[in-house]
């Protein structure tokens, strides 16, 4: 099926500091079943880069296979897009990241692509703290391949086809905090105040930023029984209300005294967490790790920041590798020549 | 051949892995010294800078304007509005748009084919020397010897051995596939040829055979696989008994021990 999307834009769309309207942020039409999450985490990808102002040809979208994967086709067209083999985004992603460090790289992958087939790439991924954010479509099944369940499934969730899934599934937030990595979120699909944000402070972060999206497949896991569908995540819901304000804005909303709390990141734009959440404590890893496990027990699904260290180093300056893209390296620079190699030859006598 | 993989990468768009075996990758090897070239410049293929995007009148990631198979690329971030695609597997149309069309489908892969072809004369050329003199021939064939890597060295002390038997082989090194297309010449200036090589199954025969299309009775192998180094009495050895005749200094074979 192919669509022509209408050129036509109200001119009256806002723009941003670029001077650009969140039209220019647009991808191909999605191909997606309606109502699939996965379409509003485009959504909120799309208003994020646009309400940051990044030149979208600055950005790299990468993904692997599966529903999830198809996602940046449909956001950002004017971005370079890399959709790589199923569970091997995060090769690719490292490879891109070392290869020019100053494009933000947006990685867009699925449960299956990571936590099946991709699990061996995705842990040295968060260990390596590669600069970029990664997004994963949480709907507990393989949408693409028609449905089947996959590893980050719960235990006792219910398939369309009846059968009781008899194993735990994998907490992928969890084992990203378990791993070390310096930004792990949690968030929903249908969540849009929350979800944007978080994007944008994931974009700003310097290093490897993780959010896990439960995000439902209508088609395949939206039923009575399954622990993904829209109904059962929003009845189990616990969410952290947050704002972010980029560095070069002033923070303007007036927050009552107590009810909000502000976390820099280290560009020194500020995420703002609201409400009960405000004493939730971002930089205590363990205490992170025992949050989602208690919310876990209590059949509750808890989303926000769950852990922030602003100030890490990523891997290309864990490295110490060239502080420009390699392309932009002129010839002088990338070969030293035939007097080294001499010297070289010279100390192998 | 490393400076020369890097080259062929950025020229062919592709990866370029050089092999090496167990014997060079775990001995210390004598080299001489390594030499640098200043004079050189680096290959950096079909690349479109912003410039030449604003310059160029239609550009597509696939789009094979001078029929080698290889287009023009493009790196990410280099122009605002202009050169950015979406790299994804097989279904696309030359503009990297997505597509599932039959059409686009042949398209792509049979200009794939073309890049293959263009690639091989674009790889390492093999490396032949001047046959031998023999004084005697004891056989009419024209014989040939191919081989790779670590087995070269042996195989051309066998060379040497079989030429004071009275036996003349042309050798050739391959040095890289898609075989060069020299490689097929060589094959058919000659009547029977030796493909020396250590695995069972003698893989590069195989490959010569599906890639060059040569009648497999042409291609005599010449194997090794107990897990030690071949040596070039095993290679005399084997063509002798190939061509049954006897070793010329009528020394039964010792068995080989390491
Ligand atoms: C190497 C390989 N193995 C298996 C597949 C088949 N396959 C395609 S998508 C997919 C699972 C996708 O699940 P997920 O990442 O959760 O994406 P979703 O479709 O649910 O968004 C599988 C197993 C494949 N494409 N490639
Ligand atoms: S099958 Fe599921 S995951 Fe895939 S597009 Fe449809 S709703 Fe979304
Ligand atoms: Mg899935």
């Amino acid at each position: 099926m192919s669509y022509i999307k209408p050129k036509f834009r109200h001119p009256g769309l806002p723009r941003n500091a670029l001077g650009i309207t969140v039209a220019d942020y647009d991808g191909a039409i999605s191909t997606l079943c309606a109502g699939c999450g996965h379409d509003s985490i485009s959504a909120a990808i799309r208003n994020a880069c646009f309400l940051s102002s990044i030149p979208p040809h600055r950005i790299a979208k990468l993904s692997g296979i599966g529903c999830s994967s198809k996602m940046p086709t449909y956001f950002l067209g004017k971005s370079h897009g890399f959709n790589s083999v199923h569970g091997r985004m995060p090769s690719v992603a490292t490879g891109a990241s070392l290869a020019n460090r100053e494009l933000i790289y947006i990685g867009v992958s699925g449960d299956g692509d990571t936590a099946s087939i991709g699990m061996g790439q995705f842990i040295h991924l968060i260990r390596r703290n590669v600069n970029m954010t990664y997004i994963v479509a949480n709907n507990g099944c393989y949408g693409l391949t028609k449905g089947q369940d996959s590893a980050t499934a719960d235990l006792g969730s219910v398939s369309k086809y009846g059968d009781v899934n008899p194993f735990d599934g994998i907490d992928l937030a969890s084992l990203a905090l378990l791993q070390g990595a310096s930004f792990v979120a949690r968030s929903f699909s249908g969540d849009k105040e929350q979800l944007e944000p978080l994007i944008r402070a994931a974009m700003a972060h310097n290093g490897f930023a993780f959010i896990d999206v439960v995000s439902p497949c209508v088609t395949f896991n939206n039923h009575v029984g399954s622990t993904k569908s829209y109904a059962y995540t929003r009845e189990h819901l616990d969410a952290m209300p947050l704002d972010y304000v980029p560095m070069c804005e002033e923070i303007r909303t007036q927050y009552e005294a107590g009810t909000s709390r502000g976390v820099t990141l280290h560009d020194g734009s500020v995420i703002q967490l609201h409400k009960a959440s405000a004493d939730y404590q971002t930089d205590d890893r363990n205490a992170a790790m025992l949050a989602v496990q208690e919310a876990h027990d209590e059949g509750r699904i808890l989303t926000g920041l769950l852990f922030l260290d602003p100030n890490t180093g990523d891997l290309n300056q864990n490295l110490k590798l060239a502080s420009k893209p390699l392309n932009a390296l002129s010839t002088d620079e990338l070969c030293p020549g035939s007097k080294v190699l001499n010297s070289i030859n010279q100390g192998l006598r | 051949m490393t400076v020369q993989a890097f080259d062929l990468a950025e020229r062919l768009q592709t990866p370029v892995i050089i092999m090496s075996d167990l014997d060079l990758g775990m001995n210390d090897w004598m080299s001489p010294p390594l030499e640098w070239d200043d004079n050189y410049r680096m290959d950096r293929g079909k690349v479109l800078d912003a410039g030449a995007l604003d310059k160029v009148e239609k550009w597509g990631r696939y789009l094979d304007v001078d029929g080698d198979g290889i287009c023009y690329r493009t790196l990410p971030g280099t122009h605002p509005d202009k050169g950015a695609y979406f790299t994804r597997g097989s279904s696309k149309n030359e503009m990297a748009v997505y597509s599932e069309s039959g059409d686009d489908y042949v398209q792509n892969v049979d200009r794939l084919l073309r890049k293959f072809e263009t690639a091989k004369s674009y790889v390492p050329a093999p490396k032949t020397h001047p046959p031998i003199a023999v004084e005697t021939p004891q056989t009419t064939l024209k014989l040939g010897a191919l081989f790779f890597g670590t087995s070269a060295s042996p195989a051309y002390e066998a060379v040497e051995m079989l030429a004071e038997e009275g036996f003349s082989i042309d050798t050739m090194r391959i040095r890289a596939f898609p075989f060069h297309e020299s490689v097929d010449q060589f094959i058919h200036d000659h009547d029977l040829v030796f493909v020396i090589e250590q695995n069972r199954d003698g893989q590069m025969r195989r490959l010569i055979i599906n890639e060059c299309e040569i009648p497999p009775g042409k291609l005599t192998p010449v194997l090794n696989y107990s897990g030690t180094p071949i040596t070039a009495r095993k290679i005399a050895g084997n063509i002798r008994e190939a061509l049954s005749a006897k070793s010329a200094d009528v020394v039964p074979l010792h068995p080989e021990t390491a």
